[in-house]
This record gives C-alpha cells, structure tokens and sequence, in this order.
C-alpha cells in the first residue's frame, strides 16, 4: 500500500516537475494552438487543391474519348492541365513530407519569416495531393448508369456532376478523408524541424529542460489521442446525419 | 480453432524471437557508450562516417585509461541530456556546459574546457555591437532585447537556447530570465547550430547565440557572416562530462582519467590540434 502512494508521490513530484514548475506547460498550450492552426489551414487549403486536381483529373479521364472525335483547343489545353495536376499529384506523393517542408522553408520561401504560414502551405500542398486522388476514387467509382441517367433528364455534365455525383461520392469517400485528416494532424508533428512550436515541439523542449522523458511525451501523445478521437467522433456524427436518407 | 491455436502460437514465436533480438543487443559491461550530438565542430562532427573532435578524442583517451571499448551514439543535443539522466547512455559529451538545473538530474565530472556564448550576425546587420542586441543592466548583464521584432535563432536545448528563453523563468543560468520582454516565440529552436546558421544566412533570424568554437567553424566555413565583437564574458561557461545521477562509480573513473590525462598534457595536445592557440582558445 505503501508503496503505491510512494508511486503516486513520485508522480505527482514529477508532474509538477515537467509542467508546473517554471510554468511550462504554457509551452503546451501554444504547441497545442499552433498545431491546431497548422492543421485546420493545412486542411481547408488541402481540400480545396483536392477538389480542384480531383474535378480536372475525373473530368478528363470521363470526357478524353469525347473530346478526342475533334481536337480543338479546348482538347489541348485541358491535357496540358491534367498533365500539369498529374506532375503536382508525383512530386508530392513521390518524395516525403519532411523533404517538402524542409524545401519550403530553406527554398522556396527562404526570405520569408512567417514559419507557421510555411509549415501550413506545405502540409496543405501535401494534404491536397492525397485528398485528390481520395475523391478522384470516391467520382470514378460511381457507376457509369448515374451519369447516364442525369444526362437523359437535361443535366449538362457540370449538373449531373452537382446534383447527382458529387453528393453519393461525398458519403462514400468520408470514411477515408477522415483518415487522411488524421494523418494530417499527426504529420504535422514534423514542423518542429523547422523550429515551429508545434505540440510535439513543446514536448520537446519540456524534456530538454526537465530531463525527463516520460511526462511529456505521454502528456503530448494523450494530446494527440484526445484530438484523433474528438475528430472521428465529430466524422461518426456527420456520417450518421448523411446516412438518414438511406431508411 | 485449431488454425487460431496455430495462428497464435505462430503469433508468440514472433514476439519471443523479437524479444531474443532485443536483449541481444544488451549493454556490454565493458563497452562505454557515449552519447554525443555530432554537429558541434570542433569538439564534435562527422568526418566521413567517422566522429571526430575534441570531445571524441578525449573520450577516447578516457576509455583507454579505463580499459573499456568506447561506442559513440549521435542523437540530437537534447536526447544527450535525457538520454543520460534516464540512464540510457553511460556518459554524455557534446559540450555540454555545467548548469545548476542540469546538476539537479545528472552529475558532472571536473571540467576539461572552457566555452562562451558568441552571437553570430550576417554582414551588413543593424546588430553591429552588442548594445544593439541587447539592454543591459548596471552590472553589465543583458537583461532585455533592444529591439522587440528581433528574432534569435538557437540550437535546442543548449545553453544559447535556455538562455535566450527567458519567458519561461528560472533555469538558474543568469538574470536574463527574469525579463519577459523577450517572448518564446523571439526564440526559433533548431536541431543543429548549422541549421540554425542556414536560416541566419537567409534572413528568418536576425543572430545566432552558440558557444564560441562551433561559432568559428561555422563563420569559417560560411560567407557573408561574423561574430559580434565584443565582451561576452558574462556568458562563461565549464564544459563537463555528465553521469547518470548518482553513478559516482563512473564518475570517480573518469575524473581520475581526466586528471591524469590533464597532467601528462594529453587533453591540452588534443585541443590545441583542433583549436589553433592563435585563434584564441579560451
């Protein structure tokens, strides 16, 4: 029995150690604050660069026979569109995250000295890249009869892809967003190389001052964990609420 | 069930030749591990693939003396630092600069150097004397920065980081840390002091605070970059080897080695190779 008090003294002693004394777990709270703006602007700009690469590279692949019957220049500038977002989609899946950013930082914005907006563009560049080929997946996957079948009522392409493609792929494509979601709030665990202040960052200097490592890097993954599951939770909700018409 | 009975078992061969693998790889009682962060010229770098330096070869001159095989591990700065107060390594040697703080968690042998911060700035910076950096008080210690926009770019964890950290108070280093004009976010923490030398050179941070030597490795191989003149002395600071906290047994070994290597001039040999006397060693 005695011992188990002893062991909740010892960590109550090194609780206060790792976040109380010194105030440090202040540090906490601004890593908790950057990672979260990184991740949410990182998302939203990841989302927009997907839809956009996503409705070129499915429009393309559903219209080329089409186009192909008379090749104007329509045709030509919309390959060499597709073949710019299927370069984007290579170079981004195709090196690491960790390259990316270090390259943003040292490169291509070297002179500029916003490092939290850097860390940002460069988890949202690499976010939009996998978000594209998630819903690129989610579109083709719709069978070709949903298409037909807007066209013979009067939709143009553009509507039948609005009113009837884009609302079925949303549904069936959420399970894996919310996974690249979470993929993104962990990946930004990196920016720390580039001396952002993220939460794992803050951990990080927690221990380089306290010298002690279990604290803070279980503070830090509880962290984490707390945030994954508030964010599946919310996708769980909106799920069921997309799911009530299928009663 | 038979097939999960077997998947299982299969399951547990696995962890076991895991297991098997893991303890393989068990301190050997006569291996000194030393922990260091090998981007820290002169007392620590990568030559090839091989660590060189001051401190690797004092190490080295150590284990000898004690009839050990010394490995050295390359981690960042401040794994250094927790690696041996969680008793991971069984010494640390990366410059690591004696602290009040650092003594609370790990023990220090004799000091074997001597560092002093400098401030790395680019050519042409409005930073041309320290007075530019800093506000000082009547004894001559900084105490605030003159210019609330300046941004200090360090290598985490060392003394130029906690020292230039003052928003989170009393790491026992000096009275710079009672002043909370100089925010956390003044301070960028990079892994290494070349990192931190890169994004000077690129205008992110306005000075680099490192100890002096790396400092003239880095200016030396760097255009376009100096070290602010001027009196740094208030920043002095004893390089030691650390211990795991109360592993005096190791600690009385390698003092004695230190000793002995003081007296016939070993370590002296050592320094002046990597240190020329005419760049003012100090």
């Amino acid at each position: 029995m005695e011992s188990i008090q002893a062991w909740f003294a010892d960590l109550a002693a090194d609780f206060r150690l790792n976040f109380i004394d010194g105030a440090m777990w202040k540090w906490l709270v601004q890593g908790l604050r950057n990672t979260l703006v990184i991740t949410l602007f990182a998302l939203l700009l990841g989302v927009v660069l997907g839809v956009v690469v996503a409705a070129v590279r499915s429009s393309y692949d559903k219209n080329r026979e089409a186009m192909a019957l008379h090749k104007g220049f329509g045709y030509y500038l919309f390959t060499f569109i597709n073949g710019i977002c299927k370069l984007y989609l290579t170079v981004i899946r195709g090196t690491p995250v960790m390259v990316q950013l270090l390259i943003m930082y040292f490169i291509i914005f070297a002179s500029s000295r916003n490092d939290i907006l850097i860390a940002t563009i460069a988890f949202g560049i690499n976010s939009g890249a996998y978000v594209a080929e998630i819903l690129r997946g989610g579109i083709m996957s719709i069978d070709n009869g949903q298409f037909e079948a807007g066209r013979s009522l009067g939709f143009n392409y553009v509507r039948t892809m609005i009113y009837i493609i884009i609302p079925q792929v949303f549904k069936s494509v959420l399970p894996t967003l919310c996974n690249e979601f979470i993929v993104l709030l962990k990946e930004t665990s990196i920016a720390g190389y580039v001396g952002v202040m993220d939460l794992t960052k803050a951990g990080d200097l927690i221990r380089g001052r306290t010298f002690s490592a279990f604290m803070p890097l279980i503070a830090v993954a509880l962290i984490y964990l707390v945030l994954v599951v508030v964010l599946t939770a919310l996708v769980g909700v909106l799920e069921r609420s997309l799911r009530k018409n299928e009663r | 069930m038979k097939k999960l009975i077997a998947v299982l078992m299969a399951l547990c061969m696995l962890v076991s030749a895991v297991c098997l693998f893991a303890s393989c790889d068990k301190k050997d009682e006569n291996t000194l591990v030393m922990a260091t962060n090998a981007a820290f010229p002169p007392y620590e770098y990568k030559d090839g693939d091989k660590i060189v330096g001051i401190d690797a070869e004092i190490a080295a001159a150590i284990a000898d003396k004690l009839g050990m095989k010394l490995e050295i591990v390359d981690v960042d700065f401040g794994a250094v630092l927790t690696g041996v107060a969680e008793g991971k390594y069984d010494m640390g040697m990366a410059g690591i600069t004696v602290t009040d703080k650092r003594k609370e968690s790990m023990d220090f042998s004799n000091t074997y150097a001597t560092g002093i911060q400098v401030i790395i700035v680019n050519d042409g910076s409005p930073i041309a004397t320290l007075d530019d950096l800093w506000n000082f008080d009547e004894n001559g210690d900084p105490v605030s920065l003159k210019n609330p926009d300046i941004k200090i770019g360090v290598q985490q964890d060392t003394t130029g980081d906690i020292y230039s950290s003052s928003a989170i108070k009393d790491w026992g280093f000096n009275d710079l840390n009672e002043d909370e004009s100089i925010k956390t976010d003044r301070v960028i923490r990079y892994k290494t002091g070349a990192e931190a030398v890169a994004a000077l050179k690129s205008g992110k941070v306005d000075c680099v605070i490192i100890d002096n030597e790396p400092a003239k490795s880095f200016v030396a191989a760097n255009e376009g970059i100096h070290i602010l003149a001027g009196d740094n002395e208030y920043a002095v600071e004893d390089y030691a080897i650390c211990v795991d906290k109360g592993n005096t047994e190791l600690l009385d070994k390698i003092n004695k080695a230190l000793d002995e290597l003081k007296a016939d001039g070993t370590i002296d040999g050592i320094i002046n190779k990597y240190i020329p006397k005419d760049g003012g060693a100090q």
